[in-house]
């Protein structure tokens, strides 16, 4: 295995910076999968390792950090290299962030799932959830192969999640006007909500970082973001 | 004020992007992007051969490989990336750094095309697969095999092993079997125990009901027996609609992978849909408009699977846009290699942009009530969600609060010459 014994050249320190973000981000996505799954299982010991996976990211996100620190102390890059390792940085963080999320949904099971809880409260939850996950994939995917062609499509992605997320936050308030004993359970949902939402954000920082890494320009900003959960209707829609 | 919903079945457009391309047609010539990664030259089969000649292991080969491989051909004869490639499954050749070296056709079809010298820990991310490859490296011989399973685009399972070709060649194979199949049954038959029981419920109960009052107070009182009989007819239609429905469904997730690969002309199929539904817009007093060419239009799919999209799409039309009095069906092409677009618009009240993103979900209705007098199961959708996406098609949904909805179908075109074949 490689280890910092074994680096010999630059280009080995690149590979293993760019290995270990695969090594969090496979992390981070399972994370999230597994946190959803014992919610909707209400599977507590599940949730439990998820709590304690996060350990993981958090040390990986700090070992990324040095080791890169190091590397431009060393190496001097400059252009792509450097890009690559201030990128590395960027997307460490971004999943260590994801991580915390996952995490933060894992620790609500138990209180979500304390009484038996209707099918219908976790649907919606799962749809976004699995938005969410192909996002993160699909980034990480373009992280691995550099085909930033593809990086249009998490863009779109993210404006669907936020209408998703948008859409679930007024069910999970109908629930809780019908019945207060919903409210406990629905408020811990919408956090989980909001909490899948900001993945879908992480992943889309992650692809702007790609996008960086491998042209060395920023995406044109082109997403006004607006909060339209109090909001009926919303403003002229793209076509 | 217009909302556009763009409802992408799950990874659609990913698969589009590869299917509409060229893999899995000639591959493995993977595609080499000019990356930071590229580093020496050459294909990715050429680099191994060099990396392998002379030494391939004519022995080992015949545990590692599958049945296909071995035949009346002296394996000393082939070279060892052409066995590689005849390999029916998904299978990686990796070296001590993880890098790929080469990906057979299986693979690069299963798990899309890979430039060359991409580390295979960051194309299989997952912990236990970082721990597997690990494994393998370090024992260099001893091979092991895990679960694998991919959530996006479409679940799968896989069980993966990790080997050394062995005696000093410093190269892996990472094997990939599909068990997905067995999985979906399982979970399949899940889901419809799940879902059916959820949903049946409310139906069984009410008709238990009236037949504990038909036996107790009812018993003699002719005009609530018929009326209570009534009811539980309707009951007991609505749960074998939602039986058929949920059956339908299963039946279309056990398949998800498999494009259709028959040519149908959407004119001639909408003509025979916008027919067989004049009785229920009658009903409903509603018109079919149509509005499309008198040439044909093609597109790749299933005859059987497509007329059932268009019934669903029409009958919601009739039930919940039938207020509007007419429904409008066109269908178009811009031009022979341009997207063929098939819409079902009606003129009724409209959809909440709420709604718009979550209507194809399984059991969401915008309004229980309506829906319910409208013997709605609340799947129509969702398998149109699912035809479409077996089709590389997707589905898009406009809708203005008071001025009706539009439900526009978009299918990829057929590639050239296609079209002009006779069907």
């Amino acid at each position: 295995m490689q280890t910092h014994h074994t680096m010999r050249s630059f280009d080995d320190e690149l590979k293993y910076l760019v290995d270990q973000i695969a090594a969090m981000g496979g992390y981070a996505e399972r994370m999230v999968a597994e946190a959803m799954e014992a919610l909707i299982q209400s599977d507590a010991g599940l949730a439990r390792k998820v709590v304690a996976d996060d350990v993981f990211l958090d040390e990986k996100e700090r070992e990324i950090g040095e080791r890169a620190v190091i590397i431009i102390g060393r190496r001097q890059p400059v252009a792509g290299d450097l890009r690559e390792i201030v990128g590395a940085i960027r997307i460490s963080s971004d999943l260590e962030r994801i991580g915390d999320l996952g995490k933060n949904i894992a620790k609500r099971v138990v209180a979500v799932t304390e009484s038996k809880q209707p099918v219908r409260l976790f649907r919606g939850l799962d749809a976004l959830a699995g938005l969410a996950l192909t996002q993160l994939k699909e980034v990480l995917d373009v992280y691995a192969s550099r085909s930033i062609e593809r990086i249009g499509f998490v863009r779109d992605r993210d404006e669907e999640i936020d209408a998703m997320y948008t859409s679930l936050f007024r069910e999970l308030l109908t629930y809780m006007m019908e019945d207060p004993r919903n409210i406990t359970p629905c408020t811990h949902l919408l956090f989980c909500a909001k909490n899948i939402e900001r993945i879908g954000d992480h992943a889309t920082n992650i692809a702007e970082t790609v996008h960086h890494i491998v042209t060395g320009m920023q995406l044109p900003l082109e997403r006004p973001k607006e909060d339209k959960s109090h909001r009926i209707i919303a403003g002229p829609g793209a076509s | 004020m217009e909302f556009w919903g763009a409802l992408l079945p799950d990874g659609a457009d990913w698969h589009m992007k590869t299917n509409n391309g060229k893999s899995g047609s000639k591959a493995p010539e993977v595609l080499q992007p000019s990356g930071p990664d590229q580093r020496g030259g050459g294909s990715l089969r050429e680099r191994l051969q060099n990396r392998l000649a002379g030494f391939f292991p004519p022995d080992r080969q015949e545990d590692d490989l599958p049945v296909a491989t071995k035949g009346p051909v002296s394996i000393d004869t082939l070279p060892a990336v052409s066995l590689a490639a005849a390999v029916p499954d998904p299978l990686y050749i990796f070296d001590r750094n993880a890098e790929i070296l080469f990906a057979n056709e299986a693979a690069n079809r299963a798990f899309g095309p890979i430039s060359s010298g991409t580390s295979l820990r960051l194309k299989f991310r997952a912990p236990e697969m970082h721990e597997l490859i690990a494994d393998a490296i370090a024992s260099d011989g001893s091979s092991r095999a895990i679960n694998y399973s991919e959530r996006v685009p479409v679940e799968r399972a896989y069980r993966v092993s990790a080997s050394s070709i062995g005696d000093g060649t410093e190269l892996f194979v990472l094997l990939f079997k599909d068990q997905s199949e067995a999985r979906r049954i399982d979970r399949m038959r899940a889901d419809f125990i799940a879902n059916a029981s959820h949903e049946l419920r409310t139906p069984l109960a009410s008709v238990s009901g009236f037949i504990e009052t038909l036996r107790g107070p009812a018993r003699d009182d002719p005009v609530a027996r018929e009326n209570f009989l009534q009811i539980m007819h309707n009951q007991t239609q609505r749960m074998a609609r939602l039986i058929d429905d949920l059956l339908s469904l299963s039946r279309l997730e056990m398949k998800p992978y498999l494009k259709p690969s028959g040519r149908v002309d959407l004119v001639q199929l909408l003509d025979g849909v916008v027919e067989s539904m004049r009785h229920l817009a009658g009903e409903s007093g509603v018109t079919i408009e149509k509005a499309f060419p008198s040439t044909p239009i093609f597109v790749a799919g299933n005859h059987d699977e497509l007329v059932q999209v268009f019934e669903n799409l029409m009958e919601n039309a009739c039930k919940y846009g039938g207020a509007g009095g007419r429904i409008l069906v066109s269908a178009e092409q811009a031009g022979p290699l341009e997207e063929v677009r098939a819409t079902v618009r009606d003129f009724g009240p409209g959809i909440p942009e709420e709604h718009i993103p979550r209507v194809t979900e399984r059991f969401y209705r915008v309004d229980v009530e309506t829906s319910r007098a409208q013997k709605g199961t609340g799947l129509g959708l969702s398998i149109v969600k699912h035809i479409l996406t077996r089709h590389d098609a997707r589905l898009s949904i406009r809708s203005k609060v008071g001025k009706g909805a539009a439900f526009t179908v978009h299918f990829p075109p057929l590639p050239p010459g296609a079209a002009s074949r006779p069907a």
